[in-house]
């Protein structure tokens, strides 16, 4: 007995796995210098590195970076007219508030997105831009704050939460009216299809809200046993899929034209949106197609056994764990989504990518191709990089309980 | 399609099923009376689960006729729906749901189907996963679980919609032999407290102890119905015999 307890005890100790750290010259000399072969194509790239890293500072330090503030408003919001861009700044402020406000009341992947929301609004602030679009900038952090007092106040109440949802609901159509106008409540704007970054992010939000509901139930068509149901969403699909989107984009704008009357027929940016939304959501319906084929049988019929019906089984156990295990696909599928927006420039709206080639048209900016080009690429990398790192962030949050 | 229900709770007559061309059941006829416990023991591929899963219409049959508490089971979604309320079933693979926290799981269906207050349904659940032993449990998740708790949830979920009837399809086969002994003490309490129970397994400790009748299944069909003195000490088939010299063996 005694000498039993002792093994237990003996084994309870754990032991340390041994040291993995190795001293940096001989981490060169087995990664990089192992043999004559690997030593010369290591001299040869590290060299390559060298010009190319020494090339590209001296570019950046020479190169026309006047452009780009010069020309912000027309390459953020386009022709949006000046004494409207208050219109631009409520919408800002009224997602930044919504942010703040559940960052407050739930914490968390909220609360993150809303501090880099606030503070990259500070950093921006600090560059010399006008006093008047400092304070709008400043305005964001404050608006934030004040939601994030306002949600931790809130928490554990019931009836905020409820709020809470309504008004990201909201949030949507009220931004679109702030944006655009609407009869006998704001003034429209007109020449929509002028607006610069801002058409490739509305386009970008509406196509993913609307894409996403319908290739859901693009999906659970495809699977549906009614011939009829699955027939139909099959051959949308593979239609859609068999086509490229520019030449969907270019049927909407030039051949809609042609079809419809002109009083029935919706203005060229909501026809680019439908097509997009369109396009997007065959692919999303494969996406979460896919998801749905991976739950196993016996989660509907543990959903059957215990009385749910088709319906409630669907929305209640097999749709969350579809949705969760296709994460990854349905964001790259967003962030397609937001890169494709710049197509809208070939049916002639001024997008960031169609309106940068106006400005480089601009006598006086003759040359500065380099210097836009990389603007676009770090205004498009933000907002990518900023989903898939919140996707990133929410499959961790769902994975607790994982099998 | 109401029939009478002195007869028995449970009545099969004549039922076939294929799948495909495979006949998996060869005309199953018996009764089972209310409170009775049921275990159905038979070599794998005898068809023992397929039977019980026609049930509550997890299998259709193809031919004959299944009455489960005075409800014919057709393809009537209703009458299916009917039975399903009143049938649980617990699985081999415990199938519980993993997104769902072990409270959510028991509680879905009262809140869902019985339309109980939220709170209500929390409470249900709550005393039944004190019945089953691991209130413990309540916020964690299934994959945080072992097995023989998995299982013990399943038990539990299924008894929130308070059925008349419970079907368990090899609840301990995909166990560790550590955690059987926890979940047939569940299952026998629950026999004890009258529970209709009708059990496929191979554990004959528990057939003995438990069961009011055994039925042994070979290809499909009803070999040999017995109480379990008569099956183990006498059994009258060779088949039977068979398959117990070499299950009791070890």
């Amino acid at each position: 007995m005694r000498d039993n307890r002792q093994i237990v005890h003996i084994i309870k100790e754990q032991l340390r796995p041994p040291s993995e750290r190795i001293p940096v010259i001989r981490w060169l000399k087995q990664n990089l210098f192992n043999s004559w072969f690997n030593a010369i194509l290591t001299i040869v790239s590290t060299v390559l590195i060298v010009i190319a890293v020494f090339g590209l500072l001296r570019w950046a330090l020479g190169a026309r970076w006047e452009v780009i503030p010069t020309n912000l408003k027309l390459l953020l919001v386009g022709t949006y007219p000046a004494e409207h861009l208050w219109r631009v700044w409520a919408t800002v402020y009224l997602v930044s508030f919504l942010l703040g406000f559940s960052s407050g009341s739930h914490g968390g992947l909220m609360r993150r997105v809303s501090t880099v929301v606030a503070s990259v609004s500070v950093l921006l602030a600090i560059l010399p831009f006008p006093w008047g679009t400092r304070g709008w900038l400043l305005g964001i952090a404050v608006v934030a704050a004040v939601g994030f007092g306002l949600g931790h106040l809130s928490k554990g109440i019931r009836r905020c939460k409820r709020l809470e949802i309504a008004a990201w609901l909201l949030s949507f159509p009220i931004s679109l009216v702030l944006l655009n106008g609407m009869e006998g409540i704001l003034p429209v704007i007109k020449g929509r299809t002028t607006w610069g970054f801002m058409l490739n992010l509305i386009g970008a939000v509406v196509g993913i809200g609307l894409s996403f509901p319908i290739g859901v139930l693009l999906a659970l068509g495809r699977r549906s046993e009614l011939p009829a149901i699955r027939w139909v969403c099959t051959a949308y699909i593979e239609i859609i899929r068999g086509v490229p989107l520019i030449s969907l984009l270019f049927m909407a704008s030039i051949m809609l034209q042609l079809l419809l009357p002109a009083n029935v027929r919706p203005d060229l940016l909501i026809r680019a949106m439908m097509t997009i939304t369109a396009f997007s959501a065959a692919y999303m319906a494969e996406n979460v197609r896919g998801g749905l084929q991976a739950i196993p049988r016996g989660q509907y019929e543990a959903a059957s056994a215990v009385g749910l019906n088709k319906a409630l089984a669907t929305i209640l156990i097999i749709l969350p764990q579809a949705l969760r295990l296709v994460i990854p696909a349905i964001v790259g599928q967003f962030i397609a989504l937001f890169m494709d927006t710049t197509l809208f420039g070939f049916i002639a709206i001024l997008e960031l990518l169609n309106i940068t080639r106006s400005i480089m048209g601009n006598i006086e900016w003759r040359g500065t191709i380099f210097e836009l080009y990389v603007f676009i690429g770090i205004a498009f990398w933000i907002l990518c990089y900023s989903m898939s790192y919140v996707s990133r962030r929410i499959e961790k949050t769902l994975g607790v309980g994982e099998r | 399609m109401s029939v009478t229900s002195d007869e028995g709770i449970i009545i099969y007559r004549d039922v076939h099923k294929w799948y495909g061309d495979f006949h998996v059941l060869r005309g199953i006829t018996f009764t089972m009376q209310k409170g009775e416990v049921i275990v159905i023991c038979g070599p794998s591929g005898s068809g023992k689960s397929t039977c019980i899963r026609t049930i509550n219409r997890l299998e259709e049959h193809q031919r004959g006729q299944i009455i489960v508490d005075g409800v014919e089971l057709t393809n009537d979604l209703r009458n299916i729906e009917t039975i399903r309320r009143e049938v649980g079933i617990v699985f081999q693979q415990f199938n519980l749901f993993p997104h769902l926290s072990v409270l959510q799981n028991v509680a879905l269906a009262p809140f869902w189907v019985l339309k109980m207050k939220k709170s209500k349904a929390d409470e249900v659940a709550m005393q039944l996963l004190e019945r089953v032993g691991i209130p413990e449990q309540a916020e964690k998740y299934p994959g945080q679980l072992s097995g023989g708790q998995q299982q013990r949830v399943a038990i539990a979920r299924a008894l929130a919609m308070s059925p008349k009837i419970m079907l368990f399809d090899e609840p301990t086969s995909a166990l560790d032999p550590e955690m059987i002994k926890e979940v047939l003490d569940v299952m026998k309490n629950l026999a004890r407290s009258g529970m209709t129970m009708i059990v496929v397994t191979h554990e004959m400790g528990f057939a003995r102890e438990v069961a009011d009748r055994i039925i042994f299944f070979d290809y499909g069909q009803l070999v040999e119905e017995n109480t379990p003195e008569e099956f183990f000490h006498n059994p009258q088939h060779e088949r039977t015999k068979l398959f117990l010299s070499q299950i009791l063996d070890y």
